[in-house]
């Protein structure tokens, strides 16, 4: 086994890592946290004009996996916007691999400049994990299709262009056999996007469909062939595109505070006893984490389909963050109650902000529950159980 | 980047499952207690060439890596081989450094060992192998010393059954002073770290097969267990984490391999950007410790009260995989000291 990236990675990660220098400032940083949207445009088009993003996108692009993962895992580190651009990434690898010229020429080509944005309309109010039951209509009528219902955590589509969207178009067939998928602009009238606030500084939406008038050329794959799109989507989503080591920059920002605030026995916090080694057991899981992704990564470079593999590095990685979170929330005591902002924050607002954004990371992208499922029947062999 | 085994790799795990299995499986484990070796399998061993497989071709060993090592190592702990020949492989690879390595060590008709532990008052406590080796390379006032003579023969009867014995160091020959003595100790007990993780590995991927089998075996309310949710989920969090401790283990190894000076690895903890060999090993060993002893915690109490019973299989990688990842440290201990390595000294 080699560990190191290829020349060619290494200096892709060397370019990445440049252009986080220049254009990652904190104004950056802190604008995605005071409007709750993890997507800046006027980043995402320097990184295209940069030459970073278009290579990277599965299947179309001359960058492979590693390149990809390289990519992501910097703008994770950073602690950069990265939401709009992982689905920009995945939208685009999906219409490259079961889209049309016409999808190429109206999404790929505007998505890959950075100047345009995607979003994600799977889940419903009613219809979370068990996903391949949603009940948002879509009817053929003529040339074109009617589409009413509703989306639940449609994250970013208020500034997106396109919605990617999953429909019924056959309710009367076994659940996964009657799904569509489309894109609808997101300008088309019947469209309603209301904002959904969290806990965290993140916003989501619910998107509202209303009479939408689509021509046939937006779909997405065939007539009741949504369920293998989402699985297309599904392969590139899990595992590689960031999510899995969200804490590196919580270490990274703890250690900060340690290094300065004073412990209550008259020392500094770095050197008691019990902080070091929960750093170094977040260390530890930071690179278990990686190694993790890395082996999504190579499975995908070397022609595999890494499905299982993501879903073991997201399992893995999301409950180890949950548990540091915790220790660190704890060890900060009431400092680590303040938020951005607040005079005396712990790590400046960074371990109440962690502990708010935490809880999602076991349940946007597929449930922790749900990647059990996953690996208990498809890597085990045990029976199914639902 | 390359993720995968060497074709040669591949062919010298197979060659190893193959012979665990024959030679020196649980069936043997379990007979071998409560020594912890089987002397005749050792004997076996010696026909493979394996006690010096990770020596110099010119000494006439195998020239293999440390990479190559951990590849034996997992198949050992996945088989639970009651053979020192982790012990034996570090402690040669030391002496070999030095030029000072015994051809009966390198042959394998004499068994070495390392001491983990300084020596305190001319004993070495609870040495690995202490109970079966000739050789005993150990750290004593700052000196590397080399201890020969009659192996004790008895182990302290202990948790794994390990072959665990305290060993006097009268009359050892001093092979290294100063930092120089240090140095290589740390070098050895890094390369055991590692393999002894990657032996902790194997102990977890056997643990999960073992469960996983049971749960689909054994029948309850009409239906195998591993059909209930709740057993599955149990199991399904412990594939990511052999297989994370499994490629920490392996990038412990080919930092060794590839820095065999320890002069060039990185430790940069705020970019999640680690090379160095030291750090990686003591961090493959706490991941590989936990992986083993949650594998198996889970798999025993998937087989109920069966896996409390001596006749099942899975309560010898339960207590092995304690023994194994606790006879060097407190992982706790361990932690604070790669905390060191990461942040430098409190």
């Amino acid at each position: 086994m080699d560990f190191s990236l290829s020349p060619r990675a290494a200096e892709f990660r060397t370019e990445v890592m440049a252009f986080l220098d220049s254009h990652l400032t904190g104004e950056v940083i802190d604008t995605m946290h005071r409007t709750g949207t993890f997507n800046d445009k006027h980043f995402n088009a320097a990184l295209a004009d940069a030459g970073l993003l278009a290579g990277a996108v599965p299947g179309y692009g001359d960058r492979d996996p590693i390149e990809l993962y390289v990519l992501f895992n910097e703008l994770e580190k950073a602690g950069a916007p990265y939401d709009g651009l992982a689905v920009t990434m995945l939208v685009a690898g999906v219409i490259n691999a079961v889209g049309t010229d016409f999808h190429r020429e109206q999404v790929l080509d505007r998505l890959l400049t950075g100047r345009f944005n995607c979003c994600l309309g799977y889940s419903e109010p009613d219809h979370g994990s068990d996903v391949a039951a949603i009940t948002t209509r879509a009817v053929q009528d003529g040339d074109e299709w009617v589409i009413n219902g509703q989306k639940m955590w449609t994250t970013m589509a208020h500034e997106a262009d396109w919605v990617i969207l999953l429909t019924r178009t056959e309710p009367d067939v076994p659940k996964h056999k009657g799904l569509t998928m489309f894109l609808v602009p997101m300008d088309t009238p019947g469209i309603e996007v209301q904002a959904v606030p969290t806990m965290a500084s993140e916003r989501t939406n619910a998107t509202f469909y209303d009479e939408v008038r689509i021509g046939d050329e937006w779909r997405l794959g065939d007539v009741n062939g949504g369920w293998s799109v989402m699985g297309v989507a599904l392969a590139f989503e899990r595992g590689v595109m960031g999510g899995t080591n969200p804490a590196v920059p919580l270490l990274r920002h703890v250690r900060g505070w340690a290094t300065d605030a004073p412990s209550p026995d008259g020392g500094r916090m770095i050197d008691d006893p019990l902080l070091r080694e929960r750093i170094a057991r977040t260390a530890i899981a930071n690179q278990v984490s990686q190694l993790l992704t890395l082996r999504a990564a190579w499975i995908a470079a070397t022609g595999g389909l890494p499905g299982l593999e993501g879903s073991m590095a997201k399992l893995y990685a999301t409950d180890r963050y949950q548990q540091a979170v915790g220790w660190f929330q704890q060890m900060a005591g009431a400092d680590g109650l303040l938020g951005f902002g607040t005079d005396g924050a712990a790590a400046g607002g960074w371990i109440d902000y962690d502990a708010r954004h935490s809880p999602v990371t076991t349940i946007y992208g597929g449930t922790t529950e749900i990647n059990r499922n996953n690996v208990a029947e498809r890597h085990l062999g045990l029976p199914r159980a639902r | 980047m390359d993720l995968d085994l060497t074709a040669d790799q591949e062919a010298l795990r197979g060659v190893f499952a193959d012979f665990f299995a024959s030679e020196a499986g649980p069936d043997r484990a379990r007979a071998a207690e409560p020594s912890g070796v089987d002397s005749h399998a050792w004997e076996r061993l010696l026909e493979t060439g394996a006690p010096g497989m990770g020596l110099p071709e010119s000494l006439g060993g195998g020239g293999a890596s440390l990479a190559d090592l951990a590849v034996v190592a997992e198949e050992l702990g996945a088989t639970i081989a009651p053979l020192p020949l982790i012990e034996h492989a570090v402690s040669a690879r030391l002496l070999a450094s030095i030029g000072a390595c015994p051809d009966p060590v390198v042959e394998g008709t004499e068994i070495a060992t390392l001491a983990l532990h300084p020596a305190q008052a001319g004993t070495s406590r609870l040495v690995p192998a202490g109970a079966v080796a000739r050789h005993v390379v150990a750290l004593d006032g700052g000196r590397l010393v080399l201890a020969s003579g009659d192996a004790p023969g008895t182990a302290l009867g202990n948790h794994g059954c390990l072959p665990l014995a305290h060993r006097q160091l009268d009359g050892a020959a001093v092979l290294l002073e100063g930092p120089e003595a240090h140095a290589a100790h740390a070098r050895a007990l890094d390369e055991w770290r590692t393999l002894t993780a990657t032996a902790l590995v194997g102990i977890a991927r056997t643990a999960l097969d073992l469960g996983v089998a049971y749960a689909k075996e054994r029948q309850q309310f009409g239906q195998p267990i591993g059909a209930f949710q709740a057993v599955q989920h149990l199991l399904a969090d412990l594939p990511g984490l052999v297989d994370g401790a499994r490629l920490l283990a392996a990038k412990a190894a080919w930092a060794g391999d590839t820095d065999p000076s320890g002069t060039d690895g990185i430790v940069n903890l705020n970019d999640n950007d680690i090379t160095d060999f030291a750090t990686l090993a003591g961090m493959s060993l706490v991941v590989a410790g936990e992986a083993a002893t949650t594998a198996t915690d889970r798999s025993l109490h998937v087989h109920g009260g069966y896996g409390f019973a001596e006749e099942y299989d899975i309560q010898l990688f339960y207590r092995r995989a304690r023994a194994w990842s606790l006879v060097l440290d407190d992982p706790a201990r361990e932690c604070r000291r790669i905390a060191d390595l990461l942040l430098g000294a409190a």
